[in-house]
């Protein structure tokens, strides 16, 4: 009895393994009829090399491209915007990525396609009564210079700092915007936040959750992840934060993410770029929280 | 027939020796992992300035985690105390003092607990407990204190189960005896009782401590996160866990390899507490 049981789960194990990969076959087949006719005109591989807070788009960018074009193999690398311009300039990389606007002497050696702007939004809580700060007061509110929001014309309330864990890209964009930056002696780029004062949230959601819940608190978040219902964003310089602002380049925290093409363009590095900035590309860019340019 | 059933017998045995290899190997691997990525930093970093120094600043590569060692003993040893003593209670009144009608209802709802996913936890420590802390006490809010107050919640289940179980072990005699020479109820539940399920109720809190310790989603909704040695209660900390969580998406070189060496710290104390609870359990039969 109990050995015809036993057989029995074996011989059920044994069905669902079959099930199982027989799942797996038809997944596999099925594959490559997804693939578009007439693909395989292009093939060869480019190096895309750049900015780390580029990185995650272009990279998904370049999936969707290296589905659609079976023979084209792409490598994306972040190693630094001014890194991948260079790269660029001199051949070692066919197409460069950029989160900053290019030098005179940059902008002599490549050509720069701008892919899409990214917007930052300074939130404090929808009770705070400041609505505009100036780029030297977000500066100066970061390095615990002002510390209380009766200073710039607010109620008696001790400013608190959210801000974002090392390495976050939304972080370096925003101390780079607002001059919260500097070099040290090694020649590494230094954070000026004055952590000792600020709380670290570890998402955009988790920003906007907390300067919701606390009315001293200031942070900053994507201009794609904001949210007006539960915190407000200030005007910079008197600007408020919209899309029409930052694409116009009147609000200051913003930045364009570009696409750097040099020496080293060829077919391939055509047909991406192309790509990135058609209808399809910019829905990519848009799925990912910034501001497309088409 | 008998042949077959012994070949059965081997295969069974071989596929659960099987089992627990992958399960050893697995440690090793975690083990193997951790300190191949973490070494170098240890040696480019210094060992004692890493565990002692007391500022993190990844982009001036400064990287000291005394702050993140200060805060995961402090919160673990508040938990272990705040959740610990309450779970005790809670043991108690289950296997000694409640009809067994109300223990057979609370049971199950305090198991329930363990089954509240982490993230819940926290999210519900940043909604109700943090903005509680700021209106009573003031300050952020987001805190060592928030902290403890959601690791004790998240140790309980472990701590009610484990301590519960030793008690009930506790035999019947016992209980018997100290009642027949006249004790009372609580006298034999606090003098005899307690005492007879010694160490199974003291690695109840050391393994409680290992859940409290190694807890990370939680955490770092509620903790603050802020990298600085806190000097009250009501400061904002960043446990060893929330440290590495936190930046390890982002990291790379030598700010990569600290988070790694963070771990092997993180590791080594979860050892400690392990060695721990078998000390635990082995002192209580030694002594029995």
């Amino acid at each position: 009895m109990r050995k015809k049981s036993m057989l029995r789960m074996l011989a059920l194990a044994a069905a669902a393994a079959l099930l199982m990969t027989g799942c797996a076959c038809g997944g596999e087949t099925r594959a490559p009829e997804g693939a578009p006719e007439g693909a395989g005109a292009l093939s060869g591989e480019i190096m895309v090399t750049g900015s780390t807070s580029a990185e995650p788009l272009v990279a998904a960018l370049a999936d969707l491209f290296m589905e659609e074009h079976a023979g084209v193999s792409i490598a994306v690398q972040g190693n630094g915007s001014s890194a991948g311009i260079r790269a660029a300039a001199d051949g070692s990389a066919q197409l460069g990525m950029s989160s900053r606007e290019l030098n005179e002497e940059e902008k002599a050696r490549t050509t720069a396609h701008t892919l899409c702007m990214d917007g930052i939004a300074v939130i404090v809580n929808k009770e705070n009564a400041v609505t505009n700060l100036t780029k030297e007061q977000i500066s100066a509110i970061f390095k615990g210079e002002i510390v209380n929001w009766k200073e710039l014309g607010g109620a008696d309330e001790e400013i608190l700092l959210i801000s974002r864990e090392a390495g976050s890209g939304t972080r370096d964009a925003f101390e780079e915007s607002c001059g919260l930056t500097e070099k040290n002696e090694a020649g590494n780029t230094v954070s000026l936040t004055d952590e000792s004062r600020a709380l670290i949230a570890d998402s955009t959601n988790a920003v906007s959750t907390t300067v919701s819940g606390k009315p001293g608190a200031i942070g900053y978040v994507s201009l794609g992840s904001y949210d007006g219902n539960l915190v407000t964003a200030v005007d910079v310089d008197g600007v408020a934060c919209t899309q029409e602002n930052i694409l116009s380049g009147a609000y200051a925290l913003a930045r364009p993410f570009l696409l750097v093409a040099g020496s080293a363009s060829e077919e391939i590095s055509e047909a991406f770029l192309q790509f990135a900035l058609s209808e399809e590309g910019q829905a990519v860019v848009r799925e990912h929280k910034y501001i497309a340019v088409k | 027939m008998k042949r077959m059933k012994k070949a059965l017998e081997r295969v069974a045995e071989t596929g659960f020796f099987l089992c627990a290899a992958a399960a050893v190997l697995a440690l090793a691997l975690i083990v193997v992992f951790l300190v191949a990525k973490g070494v170098p930093a240890a040696s480019k970093i210094g060992l004692w300035p890493f565990i002692s120094g007391t500022v993190w600043q990844p982009s001036a590569e400064k990287f000291g985690i005394a702050p993140m060692i200060a805060a995961s003993l402090l919160s673990t040893l508040g938990a272990a105390v705040a959740g610990g003593l309450i779970g005790l209670a809670c043991a108690l009144l289950l296997a000694e003092v409640a009809p067994r009608a109300l223990a057979g209802m609370m049971r199950p709802l305090i198991h329930l607990l363990a089954g509240i996913p982490s993230v819940v936890y926290g999210f519900f420590g940043l909604m109700a407990v943090v903005p509680l802390i700021t209106q009573w006490f003031g300050g952020t809010g987001n805190s060592l204190l928030a902290v403890i107050v959601i690791l004790s919640a998240m140790i309980l289940p472990t701590m009610v189960s484990l301590a519960e179980t030793a008690l009930r072990a506790v035999p019947a005699a016992y209980r018997e005896g100290s009642l027949a020479l006249g004790a009372t109820k609580m006298q034999t539940m606090l003098r005899v009782t307690l005492p007879a399920a010694k160490s199974g109720v003291l690695n109840a809190f050391v393994l409680s401590t290992g859940r409290a310790i190694g807890e990370t989603m939680a955490v770092i909704l509620v903790a603050g996160n802020r990298a600085a040695l806190p000097s009250s209660i009501l400061d904002p900390v960043r446990p060893l866990t929330a440290n590495i969580a936190l930046e390890l998406s982002y990291a790379s070189g030598l700010h990569e390899e600290a988070l790694y060496l963070t771990g092997v710290v993180l590791l080594l104390f979860i050892v400690g507490i392990n060695i721990a609870s078998h000390l635990a359990l082995r002192g209580g039969k030694g002594g029995r």
